[in-house]
């Protein structure tokens, strides 16, 4: 009982000092909603200079191979590339092995591109499906990455700025123990995160009225355990850093490839494969990854499964690390 | 008989190859109010920090009411620091009900305000409050849990004159209700007016223990008479030759005799025709046993 008040007691200060600080407020909340404007209307424009051709085998028509802006993507499976032709993010799909390709006849670019295979030796199969917008494709991005930044820097620094300049000493000298501390400190950034994305995301849903495929109740469990799992490395980076400085670079090295490797920009489609590999164990990577598939393609929870249990166990490997590890204070020696 | 409130046993605390705290022994028996003094680096605030349980001790045992301390002071213990700071946007009326719902058995609220003058600045944001209050909204922290006892680090540090008396008569107020109060200072007269004993610690080592009074009495037999030196040159050679063991020290401005005798040093003034209108008597203060301790430690 006296645990559970000394919690809500440190979870209420948290809160209260976020809430006051209007700066924290301008960049996890104003800064999201302008970034998905500005980029709806930066990307508003169809002006694609070049073919997305996805292959499911190394061989391709003549026709094709001799073409310039043409990007040849590789494609793992038959289902997958279908679905990509049809939402429009690629312009065909060929399968090398069994002479056949695929076209959307709803696609500008495809057309062209049929236009080519066409008089080859290989079977049209054609398909159709209205083309994913560029601001549908990158809001989960969008979202994703401003979560990101809103757990790491908001738990991680916080801890060591109160490390540093002895908050934590003093509470060290009282009753309060680590696990209601750090447990005070999630649930505080939890919430704000939670009540921010879906603030932002329905304020956006309203503004540009993107697809939403999936269910609302599976795209919430991604934002919930995509959250926890970034709160929680937010808090494992932070459990012994001694100084500001030093939090900065760990924190810059923890987000400079997420934010380039986890597809919140671009896909990775065209990247090579240990490249991709090494995308997959990024939580951020997940947590888009997931919110694409149910937003986008409509995936179900056992589609998106084996990404929540990744989060999961990224959840729980950082916070037992975490809480372990954990200092109130930088230690002489 | 009742065992000590807190006891200190052997205590060694080591750094790798730095000796902060080199088996001291001492005890705080309840309702004192003890001053650990000596220069920095003398090891005060690592002694401190052990009796409170937040550092363990290399060696050596702290004991609380004759109890062997495993863990730190957590219910029994209000403690102020030499620096703290709280978390931002916070009013003292908050920070100061948040550290409440950390106790089993709080002060009330209003008690607080009112024993340590918070009411008018309770609704003002802890970062913006002046430095006297900021130390009596701190003082009301270390106090919310109505500790057995009160660890308090330097903590008059950086307050005008004015703010350090109100400080202090309110720890006089504390320690009238039988609250056992440990201080470290800098402020020899603080350490004078709220200490009922005091500890001598330099390189780790506690020089000298007793009541102000006692230790001075001690140390001292001396006072030391001051005068313009260009007064008190013509008797100079004299009172050399007459009183050996006195001290003389002299400036351009002035010179000072420390002696034994201060009846037959005025005497023997009086005799030189020596004009006494700008005559200083002084009994040595703690500032000079600080001094004198000091230099002790230095040459040992």
């Amino acid at each position: 009982m006296m645990g559970l008040q000394r919690f809500l007691a440190v979870l209420a200060a948290r809160n209260r000092e976020f809430i006051r600080d209007r700066s924290s407020w301008a960049w996890n909340v104003i800064f999201p909603v302008l970034l998905v404007i500005g980029l709806s209307v930066v990307f508003s424009g169809e002006d694609q200079t070049r073919f997305r051709v996805g292959v499911l085998s190394a061989d391709t028509p003549h026709a094709l191979s001799e073409q310039r802006y043409t990007a040849f993507v590789s494609v793992e499976n038959e289902a997958e590339g279908i679905s990509k032709v049809e939402r429009h993010q690629l312009d065909a799909l060929i399968d090398g092995t069994n002479n056949r390709y695929w076209v959307n006849e709803t696609s500008p670019n495809g057309y062209v591109l049929d236009q080519l295979l066409i008089r080859s030796d290989y079977q049209r199969e054609p398909v159709s499906g209205a083309a994913v917008r560029y601001i549908d494709w990158v809001l989960p991005g969008i979202l994703g990455v401003n979560m990101m930044f809103a757990s790491l820097f908001g738990v991680g620094y916080v801890i060591v700025r109160y490390r540093k300049s002895g908050v934590l000493r003093r509470l060290k000298a009282t009753p309060l123990g680590a696990f209601e501390f750090l447990a005070a400190q999630v649930v505080s950034r939890l919430w704000l995160i939670l009540a921010v994305a879906t603030g932002v995301f329905l304020a956006t849903h309203w503004y540009l009225d993107f697809t939403v495929r999936g269910s609302y109740a599976l795209l919430f469990l991604v934002l919930l355990l995509g959250a926890l799992s970034l709160i929680s490395l937010g808090l494992l980076l932070a459990s012994r850093t001694p100084s500001e400085e030093l939090a900065g670079g760990l924190l810059n090295l923890c987000t400079w490839p997420m934010m380039l490797l986890s597809g919140a920009w671009f896909t990775l489609d065209a990247a090579p494969r240990w490249v991709q590999l090494a995308a997959e164990a990024l939580p951020l990577t997940q947590v888009i990854s997931a919110a694409r598939a149910i937003m986008i393609d409509g995936a179900g929870f056992t589609d998106i499964a084996p990404r929540l249990g990744a989060l999961l166990l990224i959840t729980l490997v950082c916070l037992l690390l975490g809480a372990r590890l954990f200092r109130w204070e930088n230690q002489a020696n | 008989m009742n065992p000590p409130l807190l006891e200190a046993v052997n205590l060694t605390r080591r750094y790798d190859e730095l000796v902060a705290v080199d088996g001291i022994s001492f005890k705080i028996q309840p309702g004192q109010c003890v001053g650990l003094l000596g220069p920095n680096g003398a090891g005060k605030t690592t002694t401190v920090e052990m009796l409170e349980g937040l550092v363990p001790p290399t060696s050596g045992e702290v004991r609380f009411r004759g109890e062997r301390l495993t863990t730190q002071l957590n219910e029994a213990a209000g403690i102020m620091f030499q620096s703290t700071a709280l978390q931002d946007y916070m009013t003292v009326r908050e920070a100061l009900k948040m550290f409440s719902r950390f106790y089993q058995q709080p002060v009330s609220f209003d008690t607080l305000v009112d024993q340590c003058g918070l009411e008018a600045f309770l609704d003002q944001d802890t970062r913006k409050v002046s430095g006297g209050q900021r130390q009596r909204l701190l003082l009301a922290i270390a106090l919310v849990n109505n500790p057995a006892v009160l660890f308090l680090d330097e903590p008059t540090t950086g307050l005008d004159p004015d703010a350090r008396q109100r400080f202090w008569h309110l720890i006089a107020s504390i320690q009238a209700e039988g609250k056992t109060i440990v201080l470290t200072t800098h402020y020899m007269e603080e350490a004078r007016v709220l200490c009922d004993e005091l500890l001598f610690m330099h390189k780790g080592q506690i020089l000298a223990q007793g009541s102000p009074d006692a230790l001075l009495s001690e140390r001292f037999e001396d006072a030391t008479l001051t005068l313009p030196t260009p007064v008190m040159q013509p008797a100079q050679a004299e009172l050399q030759a007459r009183f050996p063991n006195a001290r003389l020290t002299a400036s351009d401005s002035h010179t000072s005799v420390t002696t034994s005798d201060v009846n037959k040093t005025l005497a023997l003034l009086v005799e030189h025709g020596t004009d006494l209108t700008e005559l200083v008597i002084a009994k040595p203060t703690l500032d000079d046993l600080f001094m004198s301790l000091s230099a002790e430690g230095d040459a040992a």
